[in-house]
C-alpha cells in the first residue's frame, strides 16, 4: 500500500473530561483558554502520533521497589497495580508505553521543587517507571502505594494517595495524562483535582483492589483499567471478529 | 456503537512530571547526522497574566523533511533516516518560561482534498494547573505562499492566524524560529479540536 490511512479518533468526549478553568484548583484560573479550540478535519498529522515509536524505544522498568540503582528495595506496602489499556470498543491496546511518576510512601517526591513538606525521603526509592502493555492491552506495575500529600490550593489541602499516568497510544489525539486513585481513599471527596472530573467519569479513576491479584506474602494488588479516545478496530478487523 | 466504553478523565500533570517526563535529550528529533534542514524552535509559555509557566511540558510530532511521517499508517513510499524520531519532549525553564526543540524542517504532507499542508509541527501542551491537553501547530513564517493554502489555516479567523506562525530570526545558524504560546489575552494562542 502506498497511500496513507488516515483514521478518525474523534470526537472527544470533553463531557467525561474535566473543563479547562476549575477554580476550585487555583491554578487552572490563569493557564485556561478562553476561546474554544477551532475544530479542524483529522489529516495524517492527527491520525498519527507519537506513541508507536516511542514505546518501541523504550525500556521496561516496571518495579519501583527495586529500580533505584541501589541494590536495596525501598520502604512501605509493597502493592502490584495492573490492568487494560483500552480503546472506546473495549479493545486492548497493544504494545503501548505507560510511564508513571508518584510520592513515595511518606507522601514525598524525590523532586527539587519539594521543600515544602518534611517527610522523609527513602534512597531507595525514585518514584518513576515506565512498561509497555502486553499483545492484550494488559501492563503490570509493581510499586509503593504512595502517601498523601499537603498542598498550597487551600488550607490543609492534602492530595489523596495517587499515581500520575502518561499513556500516547496510537495517535496524537489519544494523548492522556491522567491520575490513578485508590478506592475509599478519604480525601477523595475534598480533592478538587479530583472532583474536577464530571461525577459521572471521575470514578473511572479509582483502582480497586483485587484479591485476585494480589500475592501471598509479597504485595496488594490494585487493578485499574484506561480507556483511550477512539477505536483502533479497522473495519477490516470488525469483519474477522 | 452504544455499549462503549467512558474515555479515561485527564488530570494535570501537576508540578513533578519531569521525574519521568522531558528527560535530557527528549528535546531532539533528529539525530545530528541525519537529512534534513536542521533549525531549533524556541518560546515562552504564558499565563493570563503573561506571567511565565514555568512548569510546561511540550510536546511536538511532525512529518520528516520528505513530509513523511515515522509511524504505521504512513506506508508511502517515501524514505524515512534510522535516525528520524518525530516526537519531541521539552520542559519550559523554571525561571523563563522558555523551552527549547531541536529538529529538522518538516516536509508537506497530503491534507485531505488531494492537496500537501504547509509545513508545520504539531503540539501538545500541558502543565500544572491544567486538567487538559490543548493541541496547536507550528507553522513557519518563511512559508508564506504555502501557509495562505493550508487547509487547517484556512479554518482559522485571518486576525488569529499569526499565533500559529513561528517567526525566523535573523541571523541564526541554525535557523531559530520563536513560537510563543499563550493562554489567555488579545493574541491567544489558537488551540485546535480534532
Amino acid at each position: 500500500m502506498t497511500e496513507p490511512v488516515v483514521r478518525h479518533f474523534g470526537p472527544k468526549a470533553y463531557a467525561d473530561h474535566p473543563p479547562f478553568s476549575y477554580p476550585d484548583y487555583r491554578s487552572t484560573v490563569k493557564r485556561s483558554p478562553t476561546h474554544a479550540p477551532i475544530t479542524i478535519v483529522e489529516t495524517l498529522s492527527e491520525s498519527t502520533g507519537p506513541g508507536p515509536i516511542w514505546s518501541e524505544m523504550a525500556e521496561e522498568d516496571s518495579d519501583l521497589t527495586t529500580n533505584s540503582g541501589t541494590g536495596e528495595a525501598a520502604l512501605g506496602e509493597r502493592i502490584i497495580v495492573t490492568g487494560r489499556v483500552l480503546d472506546e470498543s473495549g479493545n486492548g491496546v497493544p504494545g503501548t508505553l505507560l510511564e508513571i511518576w508518584q510520592a513515595n510512601a511518606s507522601g514525598r517526591y524525590v523532586h527539587w521543587r519539594e521543600t515544602a513538606f518534611p517527610a522523609p525521603l527513602d534512597p531507595n526509592f525514585i518514584g518513576v517507571g515506565q512498561c509497555r502493555t502486553d499483545g492484550a492491552g494488559v501492563y503490570r506495575f509493581t510499586t509503593i502505594k504512595p502517601g498523601a500529600y499537603p498542598w498550597g490550593n487551600h488550607p490543609n489541602a492534602w492530595r489523596p494517595a495517587h499515581i500520575h499516568f502518561s499513556v500516547l497510544g496510537s495517535a496524537l489525539g489519544t494523548r492522556l495524562v491522567t491520575q490513578m486513585y485508590f478506592q475509599g481513599d478519604p480525601l477523595l471527596p475534598l480533592d478538587p483535582i479530583y472532583n474536577s472530573a464530571p461525577a459521572h467519569s471521575r470514578e473511572r479513576m479509582i483502582a480497586h483492589y483485587d484479591h485476585e491479584v494480589t500475592t501471598d506474602h509479597w504485595a496488594l494488588g490494585w487493578r485499574w483499567d484506561i480507556v483511550l479516545r477512539g477505536e483502533l478496530a479497522t473495519p477490516a478487523d470488525e469483519d474477522e471478529a | 456503537m452504544s455499549d462503549k466504553l467512558g474515555q479515561t478523565p485527564s488530570q494535570t500533570v501537576g508540578p513533578y512530571f519531569s521525574m519521568r517526563l522531558g528527560g535530557p535529550g527528549q528535546n531532539v528529533v533528529s539525530s545530528p547526522d541525519g537529512a534534513g534542514e536542521r533549525i531549533v524552535i524556541t518560546g515562552r509559555v504564558l499565563d493570563g497574566d503573561r506571567n511565565h509557566i514555568e512548569d510546561a511540558l511540550v510536546e511536538t510530532w511532525q512529518a520528516n523533511p520528505l513530509g513523511r511521517y515515522n509511524h504505521p499508517d504512513d506506508t508511502r513510499d517515501l524514505d524515512l533516516d534510522p535516525g528520524f524520531i518525530g516526537f519531541a519532549r521539552a520542559t519550559s525553564d523554571f525561571e523563563t518560561g522558555t523551552f527549547r526543540i531541536e529538529t529538522v524542517k518538516p516536509g508537506r504532507v497530503p491534507d485531505i482534498e488531494g492537496d500537501f499542508q504547509a509545513p508545520h509541527i504539531s503540539v501538545i501542551v500541558q502543565a500544572r494547573g491544567m486538567l487538559n491537553p490543548v493541541f496547536t501547530r507550528i507553522y513557519f513564517s518563511d512559508e508564506e505562499v504555502a501557509n495562505d493554502d493550508d487547509l487547517i489555516l484556512r479554518q482559522v479567523p485571518p486576525n488569529r492566524r499569526q499565533t500559529l506562525v513561528a517567526r525566523a530570526v535573523e541571523g541564526t545558524d541554525p535557523t531559530e524560529y520563536v513560537f510563543d504560546l499563550k493562554f489567555q489575552g488579545e493574541d491567544e494562542t489558537v488551540f485546535f479540536d480534532f
